[in-house]
C-alpha cells in the first residue's frame, strides 16, 4: 500500500476575525495513529474543520500539504476526494435525506462515478451513481460489522439519531469512503462502553485494511485504551505544546491539564 | 413512468386498437360566441352543453380580472386559439420542438414515442390501446374512466348533473373561460363500495386533447369507494399555446376516499391558471397532492369543501420557482360541518429571481363545532434574489374550532452543505440533496416512478437546465 503524508505547517486560523489556531505543526504518515488531547475550547475542532476546508475557518498563515501539495485552495468535496475524512464531533442532521441515499451519493462522488458520468455526458437516470446492487451488499456488510441495523438506512441522515448512533454512522461513512487520512473529532463522546468498543474495533480494522493515517482528537484518555496511539500531542490555546509517546496519556490522566497553564505561561 | 411495464402493456394491446382519426379543425384566433357555437357543433354536443358554454362565455366577458396574485397585465385573450383538434397538434413537427425541451427528455430517459407525445407532436395511439385493456378491467366494476367529450356523448345525464356544481361558472374569470371553451379532461365515476386498486392515470387515457389548454375533469367517488387519480407527467409539457386554464371538480361521497395527484411542468411560456375543488361528504376523505415546477406564472389553490360531519381534507403541495417563474399557489379548506378536519402542507423553493407565494385560506363556518385545521408552509430560498411570500387568510366563525398555522422561511444551511461536501458531494449535488430532502414529505406520497422522476427534475431545475 502506498505511503502518504499529511503535513500541517505553522498553521494559523481565524474565525470571525479572532485567531484560534496559533501556529500548529504536525506531520502524519499513513499507518500512524496520532492522538491530539487538550482541554475544551483549545481549538481542536477548529483544527479538524480547517483540515476539511470549512469556509468559516480562515487560514491566515501556514500550509496544509498532502504529499507535498497544498490543500488550501481546495473545497471540502475536493479534499474528500483526495482522501481526507472528518468524523465530526457534532454531525449535522439533514431532514428528508435517507442515510442510504446519502451514502450512495457520497460513495459515488468519492469513487469517481459521478464525475465519470458527467465527463461522458451521460445524463441518464442514476448514471452518476454506483450500481445499486453492489452498493447495497457492501453497505450491509459494513453495517453488520458495526452492529447496526439495516433499518438504519431508511432513516433520515442524523435526524433523531442518539449520540451513539451518530458516531457509529460517522464510522460507517468512513468505512465506505475509504480515506487515506481520517480525523476523529471526539468520536468517543456520547458512547457507552459497548458502543465505544464496537466503534474502536471498527476504526482499528479500517486502519489495518486501508493503512489509514489517523488523528484521534479527544479530551479523555478512555478511547485511547482501545485505539492505541503511536504519538500523543497535547493541544493548548491553539498550539501543540508537547508531543510524546503513549506514556504522555498517563501523565495527563494523573495530572489533568492544570500543569499546562504553569508550563505554558 | 414505469416504462418497461408500459411497453409490455402496449405490446399486448396493440391489436385491439380501433380509432378513427378526426379531421383537423381549428377555429379563428380569439374568442367569441361564434367560436363557442362552432366547437360545440364540431363535437356534436347536445343543446344543454352549448347553453352551458354560452352562459359561461357571457359570464367570462362580464367578470373582472383578478387584481391580486400574479401579474396578468400582459395576458391578451385575443391572442390565443380557443379550440384546436388533436390532429392539428399532431401536425406540428418534431423539428419545431425547442432543443432545450428535447435535451430534457433525453436527460430524463424518456422513450422516443413518449417524448413526441409529450411534446404534442403526435397523438399517443399506443397509450390509447393500453387504456382500452385497462378499461376492460375497470368496466367489470362499473368504473367509468373516459375523456370528457366521450362522457358528454355516452353519459350525458351524469355529466349534466355534475358539471359546474363544485366549481360554478362564475367562480372566477378563468373558471368561466374554461366552462365556455373546455376541451378534453377526464370523467371518472366510481360506483359505491369499489376500491380501484391501480391509480387511474390520465396518461393511459390521454390523447392530445387532454394536454389541451382547457381541460375539464369531473371525478365522482360514490359512497364508500376509493380512487387515486393521477394527472400529468413530470416531463416538460411543451405547448405552443401559452394559456392553460383547467377546472377539476371532485365529488367525494359519504365514507369515500379520493386522491388527486398532479405534477405540472409546463414550459415557461405558459400561464397556468387552474381551479381545483372537491366537495367532501360525511366521513369522506379528499387529498390533493399537487406539484408545480413548470409554467411562467401559476395561480392554483386546490380546495376542499368539507360539507359532511367528520369529512377530512388534505392539500399537500410543492412549488419550485426558478428563473423568471412566478407562482401564486396555495390551498383552501372550507369547514361547513362539525368535526371536520383539514391539513394544508405547502413547501416552496425559489431559485434565481423566481418568486413563490403561498396563499392559504381556512374558513370555519359557524356550526362546525370541533373542526380542526392545520396549515404548515415552509419556504426554502436558494439564493438572495429569490423571493417567497406567505398570505394566510384565516376566518373562524365558530368558537369551538381549532386552527394551527406555522410558517418557516429558510435558506440552504451552511453546516448541512459543509457536512455533505466533506463527504465528497459537489456544492451543486449537496444542494440538490438538501432540496430533495426538503421535498421528501411530498415525494414520498408519489408513486415510485413519479418520485424518481421528480427527484431528477429537481436536480435539473437546480442546475438551471430546465425552464
Ligand atoms: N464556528 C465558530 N464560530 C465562532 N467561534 C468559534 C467557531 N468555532 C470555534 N470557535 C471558537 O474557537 C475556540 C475553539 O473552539 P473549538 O475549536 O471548538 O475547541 P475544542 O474543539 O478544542 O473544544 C472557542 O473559543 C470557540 O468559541
Ligand atoms: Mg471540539
Amino acid at each position: 500500500m502506498a505511503d502518504h503524508t499529511l503535513e500541517i505547517r505553522d498553521l494559523h486560523v481565524a474565525v470571525e476575525g479572532k485567531e484560534i489556531l496559533k501556529g500548529v505543526n504536525l506531520t502524519i504518515h499513513t499507518g500512524e495513529t496520532h492522538a491530539l488531547m487538550g482541554p475544551n475550547g483549545s481549538g481542536k475542532s477548529t483544527l479538524s474543520y480547517t483540515l476539511m476546508g470549512h469556509p468559516k475557518y480562515e487560514v491566515t498563515q501556514g500550509e496544509i500539504l498532502l504529499d507535498g501539495e497544498s490543500l488550501l485552495g481546495l473545497s471540502p468535496d475536493e479534499r474528500a476526494r483526495k482522501g481526507l475524512f472528518l468524523a465530526m464531533q457534532y454531525p449535522v442532521a439533514v431532514p428528508g435525506v435517507t442515510l442510504y441515499n446519502f451514502l450512495r451519493s457520497a460513495v459515488s462522488a468519492v469513487r469517481g462515478y459521478t464525475e465519470a458520468a458527467r465527463k461522458a455526458g451521460n445524463n441518464r437516470l442514476n448514471a452518476h451513481l454506483i450500481p445499486a446492487r453492489a452498493f447495497r451488499q457492501e453497505v450491509n456488510e459494513e453495517l453488520a460489522k458495526l452492529k447496526m441495523d439495516k433499518a438504519f438506512l431508511r432513516r433520515y441522515l442524523n435526524e433523531g439519531f442518539s449520540g451513539g448512533e451518530k458516531k457509529r454512522a460517522e464510522i460507517l461513512q468512513m468505512a465506505l469512503l475509504k480515506p487515506k487520512f481520517a480525523v476523529l473529532d471526539e468520536t468517543d463522546s456520547g458512547l457507552d462502553i459497548d458502543a465505544l468498543r464496537i466503534v474502536a474495533e471498527g476504526v482499528n480494522r479500517l486502519q489495518a485494511e486501508l493503512n489509514l493515517g489517523l488523528l484521534v482528537i479527544t479530551h479523555y484518555q478512555r478511547i485511547l485504551n482501545y485505539i492505541v496511539p503511536d504519538f500523543v500531542h497535547i493541544f493548548y490555546e491553539g498550539r501543540i505544546v508537547q508531543s510524546g509517546g503513549a506514556s504522555l496519556v498517563e501523565k495527563l490522566e494523573a495530572e489533568g491539564y492544570a500543569w499546562l497553564e504553569a508550563e505554558v505561561a | 413512468m414505469a416504462h418497461d411495464d408500459l411497453h409490455k402493456l402496449k405490446d399486448q394491446a396493440q391489436y385491439d386498437f380501433t380509432t378513427e382519426v378526426d379531421y383537423a379543425h381549428t377555429v379563428r384566433r380569439g374568442l367569441g360566441e361564434d367560436i363557442v357555437r362552432e366547437l360545440s357543433a364540431v363535437k356534436g354536443e347536445p343543446p344543454w352543453m352549448l347553453a352551458f358554454r354560452l352562459k359561461a362565455l357571457e359570464t367570462f366577458l362580464r367578470m373582472p380580472m383578478p387584481t391580486w396574485g400574479v401579474d396578468l397585465s400582459s395576458l391578451r385573450f385575443d391572442e390565443f386559439y380557443y379550440y384546436m383538434k388533436p390532429v392539428e397538434q399532431e401536425a406540428r413537427s418534431w423539428d419545431d420542438v425547442p432543443d432545450s425541451i428535447k435535451e430534457t427528455f433525453e436527460r430524463l430517459g424518456i422513450p422516443e414515442a413518449e417524448r413526441k407525445f409529450l411534446a404534442g407532436v403526435e397523438a399517443q395511439l399506443d397509450s390509447e390501446s393500453v387504456y382500452s385493456s385497462l378499461k376492460e378491467e375497470w368496466e367489470k366494476y362499473g368504473v367509468i374512466f373516459v375523456d370528457m367529450d366521450t362522457a358528454v356523448r355516452e353519459y350525458p345525464d351524469l355529466v349534466r348533473e355534475h358539471i359546474g356544481k363544485v366549481v360554478p361558472i362564475a367562480d372566477n374569470k378563468f373558471a368561466a373561460l374554461n366552462s365556455a371553451f373546455w376541451s378534453g379532461g377526464s370523467f371518472v365515476y366510481v360506483p359505491p363500495h369499489v376500491h380501484v386498486e391501480i391509480p387511474l392515470q390520465a396518461y393511459f387515457r390521454i390523447n392530445a386533447q387532454s394536454l389541451g389548454q382547457f381541460e375539464r375533469t369531473i371525478i365522482i367517488v360514490d359512497e364508500g369507494s376509493d380512487v387515486h387519480y393521477i394527472e400529468g407527467c413530470t416531463a416538460p409539457q411543451y405547448s405552443t399555446a401559452a394559456l392553460h386554464t383547467g377546472v377539476i371538480e371532485i365529488f367525494v361521497k359519504r365514507g369515500a376516499h379520493a386522491r388527486y395527484t398532479t405534477i405540472q411542468n409546463w414550459s415557461t411560456n405558459v400561464y397556468n391558471l387552474v381551479t381545483q375543488r372537491a366537495v367532501v361528504e360525511e366521513e369522506g376523505r379528499m387529498e390533493w397532492v399537487d406539484g408545480n415546477l413548470g409554467s411562467g406564472v401559476t395561480m392554483k389553490y386546490p380546495a376542499v369543501v368539507l360539507k359532511g360531519r367528520k369529512a377530512h381534507g388534505e392539500v399537500l403541495s410543492i412549488a419550485f420557482a426558478g428563473q423568471d417563474q412566478y407562482f401564486d399557489a396555495g390551498a383552501k379548506a372550507i369547514h361547513l360541518a362539525p368535526e371536520t378536519s383539514s391539513v394544508i402542507t405547502s413547501k416552496s423553493i425559489s431559485k434565481a429571481n423566481g418568486r413563490s407565494a403561498f396563499r392559504g385560506l381556512v374558513r370555519i363556518n359557524r356550526g362546525a363545532q370541533g373542526a380542526q385545521a392545520k396549515v404548515v408552509c415552509d419556504a426554502l430560498l436558494l439564493n438572495p434574489q429569490a423571493r417567497s411570500d406567505t398570505y394566510p387568510y384565516i376566518n373562524v366563525a365558530e368558537d369551538e374550532a381549532q386552527v394551527e398555522h406555522e410558517a418557516t422561511v429558510s435558506r440552504i444551511n451552511e453546516e448541512q452543505l459543509f457536512y455533505l461536501m466533506s463527504r465528497g458531494l459537489s456544492e451543486a449535488d449537496a444542494s440538490a440533496l438538501i432540496v430533495n430532502g426538503f421535498l421528501e414529505p411530498f415525494v414520498k406520497e408519489l408513486p415510485m416512478e413519479y418520485a424518481v422522476e421528480l427527484n431528477r427534475l429537481v436536480q435539473l431545475q437546480m442546475e438551471g437546465s430546465v425552464g
